[in-house]
């Protein structure tokens, strides 16, 4: 039985769902923003002042 | 005072990518996906179920860690707003901002989570009961802070006005921890940060896990949040040193001064 198949059978599962599904979501939709605006950001400055690689 | 900035991997001369990404950021990266695996495991398969909550509790292993970075988000905006203001350091504008930020997403978290436990518990998604509202202020306290630097991005004046701001956010989370005591409140008092936890077992190992694998997305966030933030403001500063070269170029003159307020340097 798959992880999703699990949490739905348990009771209240939709809610658990929701929960974990959302906050999935949101911090991984997040990230992902982040991540492009750092790349977009990045061509826009000069080699020597993006030091942290 | 030494700049936050300092803490990042000093420029070694090779090529560099056009990311925010870097070694540390990959060890916390990978960390935090381990952790989160983890995570789910405890959480959803080997934690038993509460003898009143059912299955619900495995909610409050997302809800709660959510919630204390929620706190952290303001927390690190009121002290780098403080530390910018005493020094005007650069590099505390941006951390303020990045802390804020993840503040944002994590407040929104901890509202919807603790909206769909509200609903089978208290057959209700929301209720106008101390703890909840007084988040809610806090997470639009920190929208305001975010809205007040974009209307005027400056740091002679956005930056000022939304560190004063700033202030007030950590005082805010006192009295979101504490609604619970000092009013009747519908939502449970303090389970995990009293000395004494009420919950025990697999219960709590799932609890302590999660709230390690949320600071470990934290702090990967935190890193590539201040990263762009710092991004922003060398982008700014050199906008602005290109606008002032052309209109030095229109009128003749040596296009050679710089104009920029911001002189630091990331590390």
């Amino acid at each position: 039985m798959s992880t999703a198949t699990t949490i739905l059978a348990m009771s209240d599962g939709g809610y658990l769902a929701a929960g974990w599904l959302g906050a999935i979501v949101l911090v991984g939709g997040y990230a992902l923003m982040t991540l492009r605006r750092g790349r977009k950001l990045s061509r826009r400055v000069p080699e020597g002042e993006r030091r942290w690689s | 005072m030494s700049d936050p900035t300092d803490s990042i991997d000093p420029f070694d001369g090779a090529s560099v990518p056009a990311h925010t990404g870097s070694a540390l950021t990959r060890v916390l990266g990978l960390s935090a996906l381990a952790a989160l695996v983890v995570w789910a495991l405890y959480g959803l398969v080997w934690s038993p179920p509460d003898r009143e909550m059912g299955d619900l509790v495995r909610l409050l292993y997302v809800h709660v860690p959510v919630a204390i970075l929620f706190y952290a988000g303001a927390g690190i905006a009121t002290a780098a707003s403080l530390l910018w203001l005493r020094g005007r350091t650069p590099g505390w504008d941006a951390l303020a901002v990045a802390g804020a930020e993840l503040g944002v997403v994590f407040g929104a978290l901890t509202l919807l989570t603790g909206s769909i436990w509200g609903k089978p518990t208290w057959n209700t998604f929301w209720t106008w009961d101390a703890r909840l509202t007084s988040t809610a202020l806090l997470e639009v306290l920190l929208i305001g802070y975010l809205a007040v630097r974009r209307v005027d991005p400056s740091p002679a004046g956005g930056s000022v006005r939304a560190s004063i701001l700033g202030l007030l956010l950590f005082p805010n989370v006192i009295i979101v921890h504490f609604s619970v005591d000092w009013w009747r409140s519908l939502h449970q008092p303090a389970t995990v940060t009293r000395l004494d936890p009420t919950i025990e077992g697999d219960m709590l190992v799932a609890l302590m896990v999660g709230m390690l694998a949320g600071a470990l997305v934290f702090a990967w966030l935190l890193v590539h949040r201040f990263r762009v933030a710092w991004l922003e403001q060398q982008v700014e500063r050199h906008d602005l040193d290109a606008a002032v070269a052309a209109r030095r170029a229109e009128g003749g003159l040596s296009p050679s001064t710089s104009t920029s307020t911001s002189e630091a340097q990331p590390a």
